[in-house]
């Protein structure tokens, strides 16, 4: 019985839950609406009453367990250690099960899983981008929606590649001496959108002579699906990428997206727990998936010879999966501090929520926003040149609110600060 | 009686979107903090944005006789903000301005919901603090815990909520607004209102507007751990610090359940076979801390401290509290539910009502851990229960029943600063007799005749 697959899987989380009402102090959604079903207590209740036979599925109720980034801030202030992320996607999980999917959201992971489709689509978009979407004058900002389509009209999207990431790799990235060969999933964002992030991390990888493989068969990573509960949809996908990544032969696998990395840490096992083939490939790859970030530092260690200078103020936003996620915020800031001439400057709260979270910016595109305005004031307050952060979701965020604040910091990944570095010592 | 006219009327004056009336959001306000009380639905939940507001809900309900539950930020351990009657759950998280902070005459103006830490963060800008803080700083609004008189771990030296309040703004059950007080330090026009309102738990009025003292914040602080292996000698150092004129801002004790569950937990380094362990904080002046903190560790040696640590660093200090605080999260780890009491003795009994709790979780077969804040007679007195085991929360309830007991019967009181709320108003009569709490209600029926605010709280009507 996992979380996917039954409700009473959570039970014994909820009657942690004591309602001190502790995870208040922390919940972006909560501080914004002022609501009690914002809360993780307020769900939480409304789990039990579920499960008690009290209250009915209703489109309402699907309605308030959408109100969630997945954010997990509640998790790390809760006493009692509830793990809210778990009890959340079950609930999510069950509505589905038992009110079927929201239309928009089942074209959206249809697309996702379909990848023909979704490579065709993205490449027609990316023509036509400018029908639909108005590019932003001045540097390479990307594009406001010219129609609401219930987005928002303010949401600043990245433009989409020409090409996209995968394709314009070979299967294998050699290097004359490698000491290791990693797989890398890329992950949609990457692959479609941000294929500068995807060079840097292969940049840095063949850089400390290690072999890269970007099996084409992978896909999406099915999070969007599973924190929607998708289950069906996201099962497919993980049992595809698992079979992508069981046939390419890497060492280990290489993710730089935090969804990404949880998905492949925590979500596959889940997932295939009872299946009789996927289950025990998931559980061997969860070992051996790192974040980039991660794996630079405790893994290989990356080489601190050959940095050249890049002079620049630079202010660190820890993406919530990242950080309470998979509890990687140290190795980040490590990768910054080595690079000669960057001067690390911390905002109020890097581990606060940005509001994106995925398809929550969609369902809930003021909420979203309003939650990035408090994050990009305290970015704004750091008076720093450039954000870094760790996930490519978090940087589509951050760049759309910084644009829109009319701010002039660059979004960036860690990792392509850390390319950089490297290609000056080149020069 | 609730009908779809009043929420018509309440729509009208508040506007739709501080009207909740959906099913899937009444469940949210059924509940607070407080463990083993029944959870109600409320008919509807309101959240005035201004005085004016407030005082339209309260004509609303008064012509159609539904009760109302002021609420804050629901973290009161009580049963105080729950509906049992239902009818209007009366929210003030919205009404969350800080309208004035008056560096010159240390105090500041804010409506009821603001939370307590947000004011603090606005008044150590100035260099001032809002002393009160209980564990729920960072939660609980300013107009419940003034309606719970909240205490918290600095209550030794800088008092309660009550040493804190000059003025308010208040809507009676009829409507009527009234305010009092001021900025000047001495006051004595009339009664005493602030008295009667502060810890009134929202069963007299509902506070709008809050005017409250600031003070200087303590420039050095610096703290020490003491352990003791008989609690005896941990009862004697608590008084004797005292009678040595050292008044800590936090004298704080924990039982040998409660410090073998954190140390359990958090692997802190406690002692596990010692029988009590002091958690002290001094602060002021650095030359008086200079001066107190040798003092208190000269104190615990000569009443038998088998060891002490003096924090040196900011640390060292963190890993003390780090203890104190994970008391509750400790204890919550052992089972699913916590009943958190707070029965409270005077000071120099506190070793007595020690071994009457343990007494008593022998004779009941729980797990009882007890900690709190020795210095003001202050215990919390936790039991871990599993709300599923009918047994269990029946030898709970008898369990309770004499811990109050024995807090009378040692000069002591029932609440010291979670409030009597639904649950301990049966236990009102052994602290106050029959005619006190006649007296008590007296008041109630003189302000709001007809029960309408937070009925089944504190006192009821007479049967
Ligand atoms: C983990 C935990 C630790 C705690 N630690 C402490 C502690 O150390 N010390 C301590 O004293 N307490 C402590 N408490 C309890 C404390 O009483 C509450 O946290 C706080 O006082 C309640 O604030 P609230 O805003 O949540 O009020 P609520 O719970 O919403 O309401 C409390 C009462 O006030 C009334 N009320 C609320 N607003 C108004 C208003 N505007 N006008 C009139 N009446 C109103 C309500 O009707 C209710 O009776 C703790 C609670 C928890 C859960
Ligand atoms: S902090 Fe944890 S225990 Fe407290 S109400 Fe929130 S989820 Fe429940
Ligand atoms: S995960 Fe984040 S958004 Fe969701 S309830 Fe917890 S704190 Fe709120």
């Amino acid at each position: 019985m996992s979380i996917y697959t039954s409700l009473d899987s959570v039970k014994e989380y909820l009657i942690k839950c004591m309602k001190c009402g502790n995870c208040q102090a922390v919940c972006p959604i909560f501080k914004e609406t002022l609501k009690e079903v914002g809360v993780a207590r307020g769900k939480i209740s409304l789990v039990e009453r579920l499960l008690d036979g009290k209250i009915e599925m209703t489109e309402g109720l699907a309605d308030r367990f959408s109100l969630c980034t997945t954010c997990m801030a509640c998790n790390a202030n809760c006493p009692n250690a509830v793990p809210f992320d778990k009890i959340i996607l079950a609930a999510r999980a069950e509505a589905v099960r038992r009110k079927g999917l929201h239309p928009i959201k089942k074209v959206i992971f249809k697309t996702l899983k379909l990848q023909r489709l979704f490579d065709f689509g993205m490449k027609t978009g990316s023509k036509f981008q400018g029908l639909a979407m108005k590019r932003i004058e001045g540097k390479d900002y990307g594009a406001r929606l010219r129609f609401d389509v219930g987005l928002g009209k303010d949401k600043v999207f990245p433009n989409l590649a020409p090409k996209t990431f995968r394709s314009s790799y070979k299967k294998v990235v050699e290097v004359p001496h490698p000491k290791m060969r990693v797989g890398f999933f890329t992950g949609c964002m990457i692959n479609y959108f941000y294929t500068d992030m995807g060079k840097a991390v292969v940049d840095v990888l063949t850089a400390n002579d290690i072999e890269v493989i970007i099996p084409s068969e992978q896909g999406c990573c099915g999070i969007p699906a599973s924190v929607n509960g998708d289950i069906a949809s996201a099962k497919d996908m993980a049992k595809r990428n698992l079979q992508a990544f069981e046939n390419a032969g890497a060492d280990a696998i290489i993710v730089s997206c935090s969804s990404c990395g949880s998905a492949w840490k925590h979500s596959y096992g889940e997932l295939m727990e009872g299946d009789p083939e996927y289950q025990a490939i998931a559980d061997k790859w969860k070992k051996k998936t790192y974040d980039i970030n991660e794996f630079l530092v405790k893994v290989v260690p990356f080489k601190k010879e050959g940095l050249g200078r890049i002079d620049r103020k630079v202010t660190y936003h820890d993406p919530c999966h990242l950080n309470r996620g998979q509890g990687i915020n140290k190795e980040p800031r490590e990768i910054l501090k080595s690079i000669p001439g960057i001067q690390l400057i911390e905002m109020k709260e890097p581990g606060r929520c940005c509001g994106m979270a995925g398809s929550f910016s969609i369902v809930h595109p003021d909420l979203s926003l309003k939650i990035s305005d408090k994050k990009i004031a305290d970015i704004a307050g750091t008076k720093t040149e450039t954000v870094a952060t760790g996930c490519p979701a978090c940087r589509l965020q951050l760049h759309s609110g910084v644009v829109n604040a009319g701010l002039d910091q660059n979004v960036v990944h860690v990792i392509q600060l850390l390319a950089e570095s490297y290609a000056e010592g080149r020069k | 009686m609730f009908t779809t006219e009043v929420l018509h009327e309440l729509i009208k004056v508040l506007g739709k979107e501080n009207v909740l009336s959906e099913k899937e959001d009444l469940v949210t306000y059924s509940y607070d903090a407080t463990a083993a009380v029944p959870s109600v639905e409320p008919d509807v939940v309101v959240t005035p944005t201004s005085t004016e507001h407030v005082v339209e809900i309260v004509k609303i309900a008064n012509r159609y006789k539904i009760p109302i539950y002021p609420r804050g930020s629901g973290t009161n351990l009580s049963g105080g903000a729950i509906p049992i009657k239902k009818g209007i759950v009366l929210t003030t998280q919205k009404m969350n301005k800080i309208l004035e902070l008056d560096a010159d005459n240390l105090t500041a103006m804010v409506q009821p919901g603001v939370i307590i830490q947000d004011l603090n963060n606005e008044a150590v800008k100035h260099g001032l603090i809002y002393p009160p803080d209980p564990g729920t700083v960072s939660t609980a609004t300013m107009g419940g815990s003034v309606s719970e008189c909240s205490g918290g771990l600095r209550g030794l030296k800088y008092g309660v909520t009550k040493h804190y309040i000059m003025g308010m703004e208040l809507v009676l059950a009829n409507g009527d607004v009234i305010k009092w007080g001021g900025k000047t330090v001495k006051n004595v026009s009339g009664y005493d209102l602030t008295a009667l309102f502060t810890g009134a738990e929202g069963t007299l009025g509902i506070i709008t507007k809050l005017l409250v003292k600031l003070i200087p914040a303590p420039e050095a602080r610096k703290s020490l751990l003491a352990v003791f292996d008989d609690l005896d000698k941990a009862g004697n150092a608590i008084s004797d610090i005292i009678r040595n004129k050292v008044i800590p801002a936090t004298l704080e004790i924990m039982d040998k359940v409660t410090i073998g569950t954190v140390e359990n937990f958090t692997h802190a380094g406690l002692p596990t076979d010692a029988e009590a362990v002091l958690l002290i904080e001094v602060d002021g002046y650095k030359e008086v801390v200079e001066r107190e903190a040798p003092v208190v560790e000269r104190v615990c040696r000569e009443n038998g401290a088998v060891d002490i640590k003096v924090a040196k660093t900011d640390q060292e200090r963190d890993l003390i509290w780090f203890a104190r605080r994970n008391a509750l999260p400790s204890l919550a780890q052992v089972k699913p539910a916590l009943v958190l009491e707070d029965a409270t003795v005077p000071r120099s009994k506190i070793p007595n009502v020690i071994k009457e709790i343990r007494r008593i979780a022998e004779k009941y077969n729980l797990m009882i851990g007890t900690y709190g804040h020795a210095g003001d007679g202050n215990l919390h007195p936790t039991i871990v229960i599993d709300p599923r085991d009918q047994d269990e929360v029946h030898r709970m309830e008898q369990a309770v029943d004499e811990i109050f007991k024995a807090a009378i019967s040692l000069e002591g009181t029932l609440s010291g600063e979670h409030g009597i709320g639904i649950g301990k108003v049966k236990y009102l009569p052994l602290e106050f007799g029959e005619a006190g709490v006649n007296t008590i209600r007296r008041i109630k029926e003189a302000l709001d005749p007809n029960y309408l605010l937070n009925p089944g709280k504190m006192v009821t009507k007479e049967e």
